[in-house]
This record gives C-alpha cells, structure tokens and sequence, in this order.
C-alpha cells in the first residue's frame, strides 16, 4: 500500500502529542510500518507545533511535507489555516473551530484573519470544522478536546470501537479515564 | 519483541543491552531523552551533570574505572566538552566509552546550527550516525565494540528527526558485560608532552584502522538499484529522504559511520554509477572526502548547507515535480513559542523593562524575554554568557554599571555562569547578577539540577544554596526576590544597581508547570471598570486579550499568578 500521512497541529500545551501516541501504538498493532515524528523543546512554549504519523508497507521519511497529507486533524482554527497547504488532493481537514491568538495578534502586530473556517471549506476540499471545545466542556473539562478531536478522527480508520477504548485506558490516567471515554464518543458522533 | 520507539528511547534502550552501568549528560534539546530513558533501568546509574564538560570527564573516569559509560548532549553542548574529547582521544578509553551528541539542523531549539561531524574529523574519533531508531540501538552496540577494539571514545551522532522521530525496533534482552579492571599506566593515561608524542601516531594508526574496518562494515551498506545511471552518497534522514524519493531507482550507499570514511567502498561504488550526488544536511563532510579522493560528484552544487532537507526538497533539487497544496489567502499571523501564562519570568523581565535597563541575558526560557512586547533582553550567546559579558559590558564604563544586568537560569547557572561570577568578585566589577530560579531546568522538560535537592532518578540528594554559594565566592549582596512582586522586584534591582559593590538578586519562584505548583486559580477582569487602557497587555501574557474594547482574561491559560493586576489603574482585575 502507499504510505499514509496524518498530521497533528496545535498550539504547543494543547495536548497533540498524546494524539499521535495513541495512533502510533495502534497501527503498530496492526502491522503497519509506522513512524511518528513530534517536536520537544523551546516551539512547545505555546508555539506553533506539528506531529507527523505515517503508517505502510514500507515508511523512510519521517515528516510531510507540503501535498502530501491524506487528513490533518487540527486542534485550533489559526493551525488549521497555516497547514491546510500540506493537506493532499482528496485529503480531509478535520478542525476545532477554537480561536486562541497568538502573541502577534495579542500585541496588536498582527490580525486573527475572520472566517477561517469557511475560507478553509471555500478551498474545495474535504473540511470539517466543528466545536471541540464545547464537546469537552460537555464532557466534563476543557482539557478533553484532544478526546473530541481523535474520536472525530476515529471514523477515518477502521479500528474497532473496543480497540480504540483499549488504547485510551493504556494511555491517559485512570482519573480521568471517564471523561475522556465520554470525550471521545462525543467526538465521533459529532 | 517489537516496539514504537523514539529514537531517544531506542539509544537508551541500546545503551542497556550493550551492558552500559554509567551515564553522566547535561540537557540539551533535542538529546535529553537518551539519558532520561537510560534512567529508567535499574541496571544503568544516571545522573544530571552540571555540564557537558564534567559528564564527559565523569564518563571517561567511569570507563577508567572499567565500565561501559555514556555521555549525551546536544552540539552546543560538545563544544563546552570538546577539551576532554580531543585528549580522551589520545588515552584511549578501558571499558567503552559512548559520546551522544544531537544535532538540530533546522535550529528548532537552538542557538546556532553547527555541523558536529567537524569535532570527529579533528578530535579523530570514530563517529557512527544512525538514521532511525533501530538504528540508534544497534549502533549503540557497534559503537562499544569499536570502543574496546580500537580503545578510543567513539561518537554517536543524532539530530532533531532521528532523536524525535518514532520508528519500529526490536529489543532484546541485556547482556552484562565483566568490569575491566582498572590498571595504573602512566604512558597511556597521563598525557603530558613527553606522553602525548607517543600517543598522537598511535591515534593516526587508529584512525587508518578504523578506515580498514569501514570498508567491509556492514553499517556502509549498498541498497542496489535498477538504474545505474546516477548513484546515491548519504547519511543520517538525509538516506531517508532520498528513498522516499527515489526508492529503489538509484543505487545508495548509506555510510552509517561518517569518521573515518572508508576509501576503496567509495571508489568502487562511484566507479559503478554514471554521477554520483552527495545528499547531506549542513556542512559537506562527505563530499568534501569524495573529492579528495578524486571522485568528481556533485554536492553543495545542489543542495544547500542551511537548514533541513525533507522529500519535497529533494525532489525539487533532483528536478523532480511536487505536490502543491491549496493555500488560504489571508495571511497567518506567525505563532512563535511564548513563556507560559503564570510564567515567573514576566514579572521580572517587565521590571528590566521599566527601568530601562540592559539586560545580558543567558540560554532557557528567559531567552523570550526578548520577544515582542517585553522585548527585555539585549544580547543572548551561549550558557554562561550573561554573567561574564557582563562584567566585560561594565568594567570600563561606569554608566553601564549602572544600568545593567546579567539575568541566568538556575540551572544554566551552575552549568557555567559560576566562573563568571568569581570573574565579577575577583577582577571586581560593580555587576549586578540576576539568577532567575525556577527551581527546575525548564526549557528543556522538567530536569533536575545541582539547586533543586533532586537527583535524576528522582532521589532526594544535596541541595546547592545559591545564596551561600554566591557569597562565599565574595558577592556581599546577595537579595532574594518573588517575581510575582512587582513592587519588591523594582525596588530591589533599583537598589542594587545603585549599590557600589557586585550583587546577586534570586527572583525565585518554581515554573508554574511543575506538577507541585498549586496555583491560586483564575482571576477575572471586570468588565465595568475597565477601561481598555491595555497596561496589563504590556506583560505579554498569553491569557489576556481584548475583546470589544475591554480586556478579558482566558481561564483556561490562567493561573492567577496576580501580576497584570498589578498593573491595573483602575483595580479592574481579581
């Protein structure tokens, strides 16, 4: 099979690495070549920050790049709008329509661009722009939407619904075990 | 058993198979995994050294002491080590001696984006370069062996997508490897003139030993091609990149260790392709080796020497086409990294910027007190650089002393802006030092250092008293302030600035990550009193903004740390 590439984006605190953790463990299991690329360090201080999962027969490259993603699933609207350039021809976005400004905008240097999200679906592709925030303040803490946004994402994969409980359990704390389950379903069923 | 592991990981998984019982790093993006995992068996001691420089030489006893040892760091950090390196060159080592050094092409997390493959080249130590992580773990293994056989310190070279790149590796179990004894010899272990005459040709022998075993390594490998027309020199992601490319087309041949090269392999093969093309991130170590071996091939000619390759790249180099996304037409605002909302660092860098003052500031993640609209931060060099620029900054103009200060991590403190403090006591300059002490190394994810009274394994241990040490190099003054005081930290700094001896102000309060920091919990602004006059926008807090005219705090972010309150005239804010 050709290589297929998902890109996690966000801003950096937003909890995407535990996204692509979750994916990674679980296409290994299916037998995949799998490769995960994150970014540690200064970026993850509220900046701009990416994760590349790619999963085939064979994976050499352990990023993608520009055209090259069958789906990126986006934690906030800003990210989704400086990524949707890597999405491929046929690809889907999947977005949190959440706004959270960026130091530049903060300051005043630079304007949040309006109506992203309806520029994003303008562009002809396959977007889908929803409010995770919401979901998880419904599901009991903000702190979900990562659950909200991989239960979204879970409908683009053909893992069962036992297998993507399992990971979760093996994944997040027991403590918040249940409203990240409730996360989750809200998600896919959004 | 098969497992998804971080390059990181793999190393440290490597590192316990191949029998490694010491490990003594600093920090530093994108290599402190290695030594964080290799912490996690029981089997290795591991421990945070205060600098590169001491967990080499740690490493080196350790190996003279007969056993397996590991030092990591990123390559800044080898250039604080490169002292011990270049002469444990010349002892050679008695058990195996590993140096992890990672590279960030790209500079995701750096200061500068120096090629490491030089320091192997001029120290003349072997250097392997995994290009995933089953590589990173069977190489640690090469390595070691290498190690024994040739007695010298060998270097495993990383960078960004290696180290934090997941792939699939195949773990097996350790195997416990005897301690060497340890026995005196003078001739080899003391390098003295006389001594170090007689090592250096040892060393060049080494060398052309290693050239020997690199031609028949299987780590130099050949994957074959159906066209022979061009062929294929890389290393490192740069082999990665190329197959993604070009798969099985052209013929590669992938130097897994890239010092020594190996000579005859490389006529060979250039021998038996049309045009051969060097593919290398950064400097051109392996063009440059082809070329003095008379091999004409093309290198810097297509692919430049700044920053980091990736597929596209490659293939628009090779003249190949590339896919284009489809691009929102507004333009999107940068999003560049920011210090926390409760960040104890705002406070003090919004003090430096009311009193005007220079700032000479050091590496962590008080560097984006430069950014826009703190903008408090002059001048940023290595670790270190804060405490001894600034006394050079002060010595010959009194005004300067006036109105500057020296503002450093704890942990980048004890790394190396120790000795610039006794410098500042000693050759007395009336400096004024602040040590920003958030009682953990941060940048880098939360390590333990000489200050916070944990050692790595998570151990209660010795506790370094900043005070103490401070005063008893001689620095008199010696304030400590709570960054989340506005008030007490500009009196203070104003204080001392003025005093007419040197002065030491720890703003201390822990990183407002750190799992053990209750936090007050969000605060609000309200709404009919404020005015929209935007002085608690001066902070660049990440949790405020304005919205209709009014300021409005995000409770998600906020902490409650209280300082934007402060700058409230209208008491708006609680």
């Amino acid at each position: 099979m050709k290589t297929k590439n998902i890109m996690i984006v966000g801003v950096g605190g937003q909890g995407t690495l535990l996204a692509s953790k979750l994916l990674g463990k679980m296409l290994l299991t299916k037998g995949y070549d799998v490769k995960v690329s994150e970014v540690h360090g200064m970026s993850q201080r509220g900046g701009s920050v990416v994760t590349y999962v790619r999963y085939g027969d064979k994976v050499y490259s352990p990023i993608i790049d520009k055209g090259e993603a069958d789906c990126i699933l986006s934690f906030e609207l800003l990210e989704a709008a400086r990524w949707v350039e890597y999405l491929a021809e046929g690809g889907t976005i999947i977005t949190n329509t959440q706004q959270t400004n960026p130091m530049p905008v903060i300051t005043g240097a630079a304007e949040y661009p309006a109506d992203l999200d309806k520029k994003i679906e303008a562009l002809g592709i396959d977007a889908v722009c929803f409010d995770a925030l919401s979901l998880a303040e419904e599901a009991g803490s903000s702190k979900a939407v990562n659950l909200v946004l991989l239960g979204k994402l879970s409908k683009y994969f053909d893992f069962t619904e036992e297998e993507w409980m399992q990971a979760i359990e093996t994944s997040v704390p027991p403590k918040f075990l249940e409203i990240n389950k409730k996360a989750f379903a809200l998600g896919a069923n959004a | 058993m098969k497992k998804l592991m971080l390059g990181n990981e793999a190393f440290a998984r490597g590192l316990y198979e191949a029998g490694c019982c010491f490990v003594s790093s600093y920090p530093g993006t994108p290599s402190t995994e290695v030594t964080e995992f290799a912490a996690k068996y029981e089997e290795i001691y591991a421990e945070w050294a205060p600098n590169e420089k001491v967990g080499m030489e740690s490493a080196f006893g350790a190996s003279l002491a007969g056993r397996r040892s590991f030092v990591g760091m990123k390559h800044v950090g080898l250039n604080v080590a490169a002292d011990p390196l270049f002469t444990i060159s010349y002892t050679g080592v008695n058990a195996g001696m590993i140096i992890c050094v990672a590279d960030d092409a790209g500079m995701h997390s750096s200061q500068n984006e120096q090629d490491s493959r030089h320091y192997a080249i001029a120290a003349k130590v072997p250097m392997l370069e995994p290009s995933d992580s089953a590589e990173a773990l069977e190489f640690t293994k090469i390595a070691y062996e290498l190690s024994e056989k040739y007695d010298t310190p060998v270097i495993m070279k990383m960078c960004t997508r290696v180290a934090h790149s997941q792939s699939i590796v195949e773990t097996s179990d350790r195997v416990e490897v005897p301690v060497k004894p340890y026995e005196k010899n003078i001739a080899k272990y003391v390098m003295m003139p006389g001594n170090a005459k007689k090592k250096h040709p040892v060393v060049e022998a080494r060398t052309a030993a290693l050239t020997e075993w690199a031609e028949t390594a299987e780590i130099n490998r050949i994957d074959a091609g159906s066209d022979n027309s061009i062929g294929f020199i890389t290393g490192s992601t740069s082999y990665q990149y190329i197959k993604e490319v070009c798969g099985d087309t052209y013929p590669v041949l992938k130097l897994g260790m890239i010092n020594p090269m190996p000579v005859q392999k490389i006529k060979d093969f250039a021998a038996s392709v049309g045009k051969v093309i060097v593919v290398e991130e950064l400097d051109d170590i392996i063009e440059t080796h082809c070329k003095k071996l008379g091999i004409e091939c093309e290198g810097k000619s297509m692919f430049t020497n700044i920053g980091e390759f990736s597929q596209n790249y490659i293939a628009q180099q090779l003249g190949k086409a590339v896919p284009a996304g489809k691009v929102v037409e507004d333009t999107i605002p940068m999003r560049p990294p920011v210090m926390c909302a409760g960040c104890p660092h705002r406070g003090l860098f919004y003090t430096l910027k009311k009193l005007k003052v220079n700032s000479i500031a050091d590496i962590g993640c008080y560097t984006l007190g430069a950014v826009a609209p703190l903008s408090a931060v002059d001048t940023v060099v290595c670790m270190g650089a804060s405490v001894s620029g600034l006394h050079g900054f002060n010595k010959l103009s009194k005004e300067n002393e006036a109105k500057s200060v020296a503002v450093i991590g704890d942990s980048t403190f004890m790394h190396s802006g120790i000795t610039g403090l006794v410098n500042i006591a000693y050759n007395e300059s009336n400096s004024t030092v602040i040590i920003v002490d958030n009682s953990i190394t941060g940048m880098t994810g939360h390590q333990q250092n000489p200050t916070t009274g944990m050692n790595l394994k998570g151990d209660p241990c010795t506790k370094i008293n900043l005070e103490a040490l401070c005063k008893s190099i001689g620095i008199n003054r010696v304030r400590v302030i709570d960054p989340y005081n506005l008030k007490e930290c500009e009196d203070v700094i104003k204080e001392e600035l003025a005093a007419e001896e040197p002065s030491v102000v720890i703003s201390r309060r822990p990183c407002a990550l750190l799992k053990y920091v209750k936090h007050n919990g969000p605060i609000k602004v309200d709404s009919d009193k404020c005015i929209g006059c935007k002085s608690c926008m001066r902070i660049g807090c990440p949790a405020i903004s304005m919205k209709d005219g009014k300021a409005v705090i995000d409770s998600t972010l906020c902490t409650g740390c209280g300082v934007c309150a402060q700058l409230c005239p209208k008491d708006a804010i609680g």
